[in-house]
């Protein structure tokens, strides 16, 4: 490697990620900033405070969106869990008839966008009274086609013998799945998890539609709506989204592995 | 032969619960939607009148219509492009280094998992005028005229695509590593070996190499950029797409069309007409992925 070319890549690649991280950092940094302080041109704040998250905290619905957003995020995640694996397992490791034809079912359904469904899932929520509710947040997100696709591919790489092996020590077949198969596959599931978590706790657009009582509103509907109200206070409104990121970098400190391989595991959907 | 047929009944419950939500939660309401576009429906009559291509009719004549879809295009056209270009040369430089790549690569992701309404709005914040934005305030430290951003029409959807692209960044720069490391060093190197400079080896074996993630990555960007509709909804005042619609992509359109003015029928049909662009550009890429590529 010449080494012009590798410097020149530090160089370059140094230079970006300040662009990448500033946006990122200026809204944590405004946060902790005095109203004084906002519109200055200073990116430290000069008497960091945390009285921006006290009025936020006092002033909105923010604790109840935060409890929103988690009870919709872990659930779905948990849902998703559960029968994509299991979809993933049954069409990996049993042969039956029709099995292509399922799998090929669901995977078309990939092809359908979000925006076509959310009219006929209104109508739906509003027929069946899930407006406003938990449920009517998290039911289409409860099973996902590229989750079963993910499972699928990881189910294939066990060996039949060790289902077989389990049968004949008489376990049932959906304690082979769960305490045979289940355990084989964590990775898969661990990246499959995260990018779930994320996912849900960003969604926007269904949950702007069936939340309409404020109190149901998730994170971020409720940042937008707070966000709109307060065009004026930006260091309140930096405040906010610097709240609904929290959990996130939480998660990102801790699972930056899995989530690098979530993201990658998405690209074998080609 | 008993036990086989228990593993097939065994694979049919499994199976039950999924398959009934994929019918009655993906499958029957792309139908549903679909119907709706025949239909003049305004959500609260019992009466869904038939009137068949009336509203395809309606929504081609109507202006803001037109506009949201050439909008949805430019976004495309000016998203897509930036993206991949970028990914892949950060791609190649995060490939030429040894030491801290991983540590680089997180960085990157950052924007991808931040939630993209608080992208929006800390974006909004820096487009802002001078002295509140800080992007202007850059500008014009540095002697460089100030820019209007969101508030212009001419510069509104391309500051717009600029968040995105932010977004998007580290998703593919992630997804063009990957590709460049499935890639066998042998093959650089006896090029090298040949002769063959670092330009040569780019065009001729690294890229086409890629080629089907290339591929892969335009058309996931390609979809993403045309159901553009968080960052405008928040980026702009009252969610309008403004200002004077330069911003309103089709999503937004669609959303007001349902949830504002309560017009299914003509929403509905807007849905399908996205939904048909998505399924050519999807069809699309499995033709041209699905043939093999030469090593």
């Amino acid at each position: 490697m010449d080494k012009t070319v590798k410097i020149l890549s530090y160089v370059i690649l140094t230079l970006l990620i300040v662009v990448m991280v500033f946006p990122f950092v200026w809204m944590v940094l405004s946060s902790l900033k005095p109203f004084r302080e906002v519109y200055r041109p200073k990116i430290l704040p000069e008497n960091p405070t945390l009285s921006n998250y006290r009025q936020i905290l006092s002033y909105s619905l923010f604790p109840k969106w935060f409890l929103n957003s988690l009870i919709v995020a872990l659930s779905t995640t948990l849902s998703v869990l559960f029968f994509d694996s299991l979809v993933g397992y049954t069409l990996a490791k049993f042969k039956f008839p029709g099995r292509n034809i399922i799998f090929i079912f669901i995977l078309s359904t990939l092809m359908i966008p979000t925006e076509m469904l959310i009219i006929p899932w209104y109508v739906m929520s509003s027929k069946l009274g899930w407006i406003d509710t938990y449920w009517g947040i998290m039911f289409p997100g409860m099973i996902t086609a590229f989750g079963i696709f993910l499972m699928r591919q990881f189910m294939e790489t066990i060996p039949d013998d060790l289902l077989d092996a389990a049968r004949i020590d008489g376990v049932s077949e959906f304690g082979i799945f769960y305490k045979v198969a289940l355990p084989l596959v964590k990775p898969a599931l661990a990246s499959l998890a995260i990018l779930n978590f994320i996912g849900n706790w960003n969604a926007f657009l269904w949950p702007l539609i069936v939340a309409s009582n404020s109190k149901m509103y998730t994170l971020p509907v409720g940042l937008s709506y707070f966000s709109s109200e307060n065009l004026m206070r930006w260091e309140l409104i930096m405040t906010g989204a610097t709240v609904s990121t929290f959990p996130l970098i939480i998660i990102f400190l801790i699972f930056q592995r899995q989530i690098i391989r979530g993201i990658m595991l998405s690209g074998l959907k080609g | 032969m008993k036990l086989r047929q228990k593993k097939v009944l065994t694979a049919y419950m499994f199976l039950s619960l999924p398959l009934a939500f994929f019918i009655f939660i993906r499958f029957y309401p792309m139908i549903y939607a679909f119907y709706i576009s025949f239909t003049n429906w305004n959500i609260i009559s019992p009466v869904k009148k038939f009137v068949g291509i009336e509203n395809y009719v309606k929504i081609f004549q109507d202006e803001v219509f037109r506009i949201s879809l050439f909008n949805t295009l430019k976004y495309v056209i000016l998203g897509v492009p930036v993206v991949i270009i970028l990914s892949l040369g950060l791609a190649l430089l995060l490939n030429n280094i040894t030491k801290f790549q991983s540590l680089y690569r997180l960085v990157y992701v950052i924007p991808y998992i931040t939630p993209l309404v608080a992208v929006s709005w800390v974006w909004r914040w820096m487009y802002q005028r001078p002295p509140i934005g800080v992007i202007n305030n850059f500008l014009s430290a540095i002697g460089l005229p100030t820019g209007t951003f969101l508030s212009d029409t001419a510069q509104a959807l391309p500051s717009i695509v600029a968040t995105t692209v932010w977004v998007e960044l580290g998703y593919c720069v992630i997804i063009f590593l990957a590709g460049l490391q499935t890639i066998p060093k042998e093959y650089i190197e006896a090029a090298r070996i040949d002769g063959a400079n670092r330009r040569q080896v780019l065009v001729r074996i690294t890229i086409p190499l890629l080629n089907p993630v290339i591929v892969f990555l335009t058309v996931m960007e390609t979809i993403i950029f045309l159901r553009i509709f968080t960052q405008v909804y928040n980026m702009t005042d009252q969610g309008s797409g403004g200002p004077l619609n330069s911003t309103k992509p089709l999503v937004l359109y669609i959303y007001q069309k349902a949830f504002k003015s309560f017009e299914m029928g003509t929403a509905s049909a807007a849905t399908t007409i996205l939904f048909l662009i998505i399924l050519g550009i999807t069809v699309l890429q499995l033709r041209v992925l699905n043939k093999k590529v030469q090593y």
